[in-house]
């Protein structure tokens, strides 16, 4: 059997002294040094000097009663490469491992932090084990040397590029450790915290302190409470307060009190969610009656929608923004694994099938001197974050089929990171119901100091100073651990050998516990829980945020089956607890209670926010018409097919699996030469079935500038569009929302926010398409001060939502992709153009402020989308594309180079039916449209179909050219290569 | 009628793959069950009721310290009998991605000489993963999977399959023995000058997938297994695809050898 320990676990007895052995491993001469490449492409962007020369290996210090020939044999058998690697091996602090050339004069170690997850170390450990060699210990590390740098420049080398200091050290010069230390003892002593006879500044000092993230209100409320119970709390009852109540678990600003007044009037909310987004789907459901195919919506982990009469489907999108600002790695990697988990543990536990991620930066190529304080570069964050998503979500099997990247300088100290999930489910499986006595039993990763605060931190500011004081709510994950459980779960899912299961996500034990025995009450024993290593409190183990745990609520007759089953594929499982019915959350460490709380209180206790929101429209002023000469219509185009946000993202893409799991449909690059930009990924979850699912998205934060009704509007528009186009059901598309927005105790930005959530509501209810689950992150702002002036700044993101839509496909043959199929088809619009400029990416790259930001007529819209879907449905369709970012002309344009053939349109007619000026037609980003090629055959059926909705405008052509005419007046001109190449340039990165 | 042949599909703590590498077998008409290393390590002897094992595609113990190096090691160890003894009875063996990585780091795919082991799969020299279609070519008639087939379009999705012998003369011997049975080739169908990204990762000799001497092992980088129905092929919305996808035939092909 495996041994599951952690890579710092208990010793073994070695019978011999215990030796720390280091191996040294490098590339072959003949083999490129990938370590020192990554290092070199990245130190352009930070500024150090472009003679910089640095090699690297990467290597492991090894503890354990070994000689010298056990470690040899280790190194040989289990560590080296010898086709195309060569190592070195010693005691730590050899001299040989401190020899550097005098043109290499820098030497530096990295390692991760004590407690930082070393999935490498772990993993060597438990394989050095199986050989049957006495081991205690393993610790991975990574060694540079460099060419000679001052010490500025060092420094830069050093914290900025070889290591981050949230999860690594850099240790200058040779290793000198005389063994991996393997944590203290730790030495029980219960803890009060002073709060009843305290004031209201001692109150917030409190607060502060212990980075509790509480308003005086609140903890006013907990004095008021723990004064009726006649004494002070502990710690671990405060902190478990502190995570109930925080923004990230109970979303208290968007959930509460909101007073809103705009241009027509004040409308009081009481719950402001539950009075735009849920009241949307409370009647859509209604409306729907018999029809109705949610089946939980905005209660567990994930919203449930039906799949077919077998099988429900789970959706949900999360955010981890600001761990992703700290550490893009490992903030990206918890971000994926803790929506997976989300999946795994709604209902009785969902099968994760594909995954979605969109991230928000400030531009790749912001010069390093723009940057503020504390803040690091955008390129190395979006490095960071995509590898983050790649490693966790390849290494899961779970196929990354959707995603979109933005760029705005406003997310320079913010980065977004939203990971989504998919899973599915068997119908009966979809409800839980946690049963009195029933054990509480957590599986998977070990317990260790890890994102402690992650939750509270989550709710509050970053500031330059962020990046030293929230160290400790950064994490990696280790995806294998997560995978060992889920394959685990899945088995005793369909062996019904537990009530219910929830994920350790923000909050740790805490948060699920606390959840789960909401309405019953539980009993938990810290001390039982396993630990990564010694000396851990019984308060961090609570509210320990450590990665790949998940909570089970076992009968007591199913256990030995539930340990069992865990145990026979190395997957740890222990009883940490039971829920009894007394009402109250009890914790106790070694038979002593260390904190016993009213579950009444956590969850209802809390005092309702009040919060105001204010809006006022912005005056809409004009862009002028302007008259554009054919070439320079072909110069906007060309910015705009290089404008970040609408280049190629194959750099991203190609780095994902996006087809494991055998079920891969449309894919997200599609095309002749498999390489253009796909509309929405299709996906077949049950592989002997035909039916499939539609995964898409839509944000416009430029559109919020104008207007975040419009913004809100436009967004709900293109992810359904984006779903409809490759052939979705548009009754069939259940829609999440992720708000990210800036400090929403600002009446004028928590007014921004509302308007968006108006939005939501009126165009979600006319669509028909329920909203079933979503998230918020709030306070997204980055503070510094100005090193010239001395000044304190604030930097807001843009008001930013998400919305991920999942449709349905009930026959995968008749999907269609964005690729020009056949020479001789006809090209149709369908949908109206308006002038619709404000906000969009023609204004952008001409840096032009006004015009009107696009609208959406959702009546009309519903009744397009449906006809559109019959026509794509009755095989009339050869390809569809959705008109967004830089509209008409750039969707044409890759649709032309994505089949590489060329078309022939003519606007006379249009341009004469909507009075635009021929920029304006080309470059407006009106919503609800859409460029169909139809086979001359299909022509009067399609026109039939779609009446007043579709206009013939042009003829695909065997041409490596697009041609764009008004009459016989030529508006743009291009060949292909050029187009294509535009837009694939600017991301596509070594 | 004769009896289905019984697949083993070996799993490991990351392999993920294994679903569709089921689904696919029997699709062919075998009968598959799916094992954990746990099991094979505690009862070897299971082994012997089955006619073909498959190592699937994924991430085994995480691909930690080299992709495949841990599960090899552990087949090496205590399983190398008995998988010799089951090679050596006329069966089959099919590492797929991960699978092949471990099929060749465990030796069992290239037996180690008196230097260690001729050839490994190491970072592709773009040093990510990728994920794209790949045109290959079949070489030679020893392999007992590719009966018949002459070219096959296949998605690869790795970080470490870049086919590295110890030395040219491994190379020449391998081609002279028809064992470099898969190699990446051009868009039409040809071998000669193949470039990035047509070989994705580098591959000497643009190898892609080696069978054993025997032809009855067979290790693969790209994924047979997620090119068995139409609507798999990136191209099925552009133009005609066969009723089943290029990989089912692999799998075809071994159960047939039961036949």
């Amino acid at each position: 059997m495996a041994d599951s320990q952690g890579a710092d676990a208990s010793a073994h007895n070695p019978g011999k002294v215990s030796v720390l052995w280091q191996v040294e491993i490098w590339p072959d001469a003949d083999q490129p040094d990938r370590l020192a490449r990554n290092i070199l492409s990245d130190a352009r962007d930070l500024g150090l000097p472009e003679t910089l020369e640095v090699s690297a290996c990467r290597g492991f210090l090894i503890q354990g009663g070994l000689d010298r020939s056990q470690a040899v044999e280790i190194a040989e058998s289990l560590l080296v490469e010898p086709v195309v690697e060569q190592y070195k091996i010693g005691r730590c602090g050899d001299s040989q491992f401190g020899q550097v050339d005098a043109d290499h004069p820098g030497l530096f170690y990295v390692l991760p932090l004590p407690g930082v997850t070393d999935p490498q170390a772990e993993s060597a450990l438990v394989a050095i084990r199986q050989l049957g060699f006495p081991a205690d210990a393993v610790r991975t590390f990574c060694k540079y040397t460099a060419s000679e740098l001052d010490a500025d420049q060092q420094s830069v080398l050093c914290n900025k590029l070889l290591a981050n200091e949230s999860i690594e050290q850099v240790i200058t010069g040779p290793l000198q450790l005389s063994e991996i230390q393997l944590g203290k003892p730790y030495e029980f002593a219960l803890v009060h915290v002073d709060i009843i006879d305290v004031d209201d500044s001692q109150l917030m000092e409190i607060s502060r302190d212990w980075q509790l993230s509480l308003t005086l209100v609140e903890m006013q409320t907990i004095q008021q409470h723990y004064t009726q119970l006649a004494r002070n709390p502990t710690d671990a009852e405060l902190e478990t307060i502190a995570q109930t109540w925080s923004e990230h678990c109970s979303h208290k600003t968007l959930a509460g009190r909101v007073s809103y007044t705009d241009e027509n009037g004040t409308r009081q909310f009481d719950n402001m969610l539950k009075e735009t987004i849920f009241a949307a789907t409370v009647e859509i459901r209604q409306e729907l009656g018999d029809r109705d195919w949610c089946v939980s919506v905005f209660e567990d982990n994930a919203g449930i929608v039906k799949f077919d009469d077998q099988y429900n489907v789970a959706f949900k999108v999360e955010t981890h923004n600001r761990p992703s600002a700290l550490e893009p790695y490992g903030g990206a990697n918890t971000g994926i694994g803790g929506v997976i988990r989300d999946t795994l543990g709604t209902g009785l536990g969902a099968k994760p099938i594909c995954s979605t991620d969109v991230f928000c930066f400030a531009s790749p190529d912001t010069p390093l001197e723009n940057l503020p304080p504390g803040v690091m570069h955008p390129r190395r964050i979006m490095k960071g974050v995509v590898a983050g998503v790649r490693d966790y979500g390849n290494r899961m099997g779970i196929p990354t089929v959707n995603g979109a990247v933005y760029f705005d300088p406003r997310y320079v100290g913010n980065p977004l990171v939203f990971c989504g999930n998919i899973g599915l489910l068997p119908s009966e499986k979809s409800f839980k119901q946690p049963l009195a006595n029933d054990l509480i039993v957590s599986i998977g990763g070990r317990t260790g100091r890890d994102g402690i605060h992650g939750a509270t931190f989550s709710s509050a500011e970053l500031t330059d100073a962020s990046d030293i004081t929230s160290g400790g709510a950064v994490q990696i994950g280790n995806a294998i651990t997560e995978k060992m459980l889920m394959d685990v779960l899945l088995q005793a899912r369909d062996r019904n050998l537990y009530n219910a299961v929830t994920d350790c996500g923000a909050g740790g034990f805490s948060s699920a516990v606390g959840e789960m025995g909401e309405k019953i009450g539980a009993e938990v024993w810290l001390d039982k829980a396993p630990l990564k290593y010694d000396g851990i409190s019984y308060t961090e183990i609570w509210i320990s945020e450590a990665q790949e745990r998940m909570v089970f609520s076992v009968p007591e007759d199913k256990w030995i089956k539930f340990r069992d089953l865990c145990e026979s594929e190395s997957v740890e499982a222990t009883v940490i607890g039971q829920f009894k019915p007394t009402g109250q959350l009890t914790l106790k460490y070694d038979g002593l209670v260390v904190a016993d709380l009213s579950m009444h209180f956590m969850h209802d206790g809390r005092p309702p926010v009040v919060r105001q929101a204010v809006y006022q429209p912005a005056p809409v002023s004009p862009i002028p018409k302007t008259e554009r000469s054919s070439e320079q219509s072909l110069n906007d185009l060309l910015a705009i097919l290089g404008s970040l946000n609408v280049a190629s993202k194959h750099w991203v893409i190609r780095q994902y699996d996006h087809e494991v799991q055998g079920g891969s449909v449309i894919k997200p690059l599609v095309g002749s030469e498999n390489d253009g930009p796909g509309d929405a990924a299709v996906v077949r979850p049950v592989l002997d079935s035909q039916r499939g699912l539609a995964v898409s998205c839509g944000m416009n934060p430029y559109y919020g500038d104008y207007d975040p009704y419009h913004m809100a509007a436009s967004a709900i528009d293109e992810a359904i569009r984006n779903c409809v186009a490759v052939g979705a059901d548009p009754d069939r598309i259940a829609i999440l929302d992720n708000f990210c927005w800036g400090y929403t105790d600002r009446p004028e930005t928590l007014g921004t926010l509302v308007r968006a959530a108006l939005a939501c509501y009126d165009i979600a209810t006319i669509y028909q398409c329920p909203f079933i689950s979503g998230k918020d992150s709030l306070n997204n702002e980055f503070s510094y001060t100005d090193p010239s002036t001395g000044e304190r700044r604030t930097i807001s993101i843009p008001a930013t939502l998400l919305i991920s839509a999942m449709g349905h496909v009930s026959d995968v043959g008749h999907c269609v992709t964005m690729d020009l199929k056949t020479a001789g088809n006809a090209i149709y619009v369908v949908g109206t153009t308006g002038n619709h400029l404000g906000g969009s990416h023609w204004s952008l790259v001409h840096s032009i402020q006004g015009g009107e930001v696009p609208t959406v007529e959702p009546r009309m819209a519903k009744e397009l989308y449906g006809r559109l879907h019959e026509a794509i449905k009755g095989r009339l369709v050869r390809s569809c594309h959705d008109l967004s970012e830089g509209g008409f002309a750039v969707a044409v344009s890759e649709m032309a180079f994505a089949g590489n053939l060329g078309a022939e349109i003519d606007l006379h007619d249009e341009l004469n039916e909507t009075s635009l000026s021929p920029t304006e037609y080309l470059f407006s980003e009106s919503n609800s449209r859409f460029l169909v090629e139809i086979e001359p055959g299909h022509e009067t059926a399609f026109q039939a179909l779609m009446a007043e909705f579709t206009r013939r405008v042009g003829v695909v052509k065997p041409l490596d050219e697009l041609l764009i005419l008004n009459g016989d007046q030529e508006l743009l001109r291009s060949p292909l290569p050029d187009l294509k190449s535009a837009w694939q340039t600017p991301l596509d990165w070594d | 009628m004769s009896v289905k042949p019984n697949v083993l599909i070996l799993r490991a703590p990351g392999t993920n793959c294994d679903h569709e590498t089921a689904f696919a077998f029997e699709r062919a008409g075998g009968n598959t069950q799916s094992v954990h290393i746990n099991q094979l390590l505690e009862t070897p002897a299971i082994v012997n009721e089955f006619q073909i094992l498959c190592l699937p595609g994924g991430f085994s113990y995480g691909d930690d310290i080299a992709a495949g190096r841990i599960l090899a090691s552990q087949l090496k160890g205590d399983l190398a009998n008995v998988i010799g003894e089951f090679h050596a009875s006329e069966k089959l063996v099919l590492g797929i991605c991960n699978g092949f990585q471990v099929l060749i780091k465990s030796g069992f795919l290239l037996p180690p000489d008196e230097k260690g082991l001729p050839a490994t799969l190491c970072w592709n020299d773009s040093g990510r993963f990728v994920d794209r279609w790949v045109h290959l070519k079949t070489d030679g008639e020893k392999c007992h999977f590719l009966n018949g087939i002459e070219n096959l379009y296949l998605p690869i999705a790795h970080a470490e399959g870049k086919f590295v012998a110890r030395h040219e003369s491994i190379l020449d011997a391998l081609q002279d023995n028809q064992q470099l049975a898969i190699k990446y080739c051009n868009p039409d169908g040809q071998n000669g000058q193949v470039v990035f990204p047509h070989n994705p990762n580098g591959s000497q000799r643009h190898v892609a997938g080696l069978c054993d001497t025997t032809g009855r092992i067979l290790g693969l980088m790209p994924h047979p297994e997620r090119h068995i129905e139409p609507t798999h092929h990136p191209q099925w919305t552009r133009q005609e695809v066969g009723e089943k996808g290029d990989g089912l035939v692999i799998f075809e092909n071994a159960i047939r050898f039961f036949g």
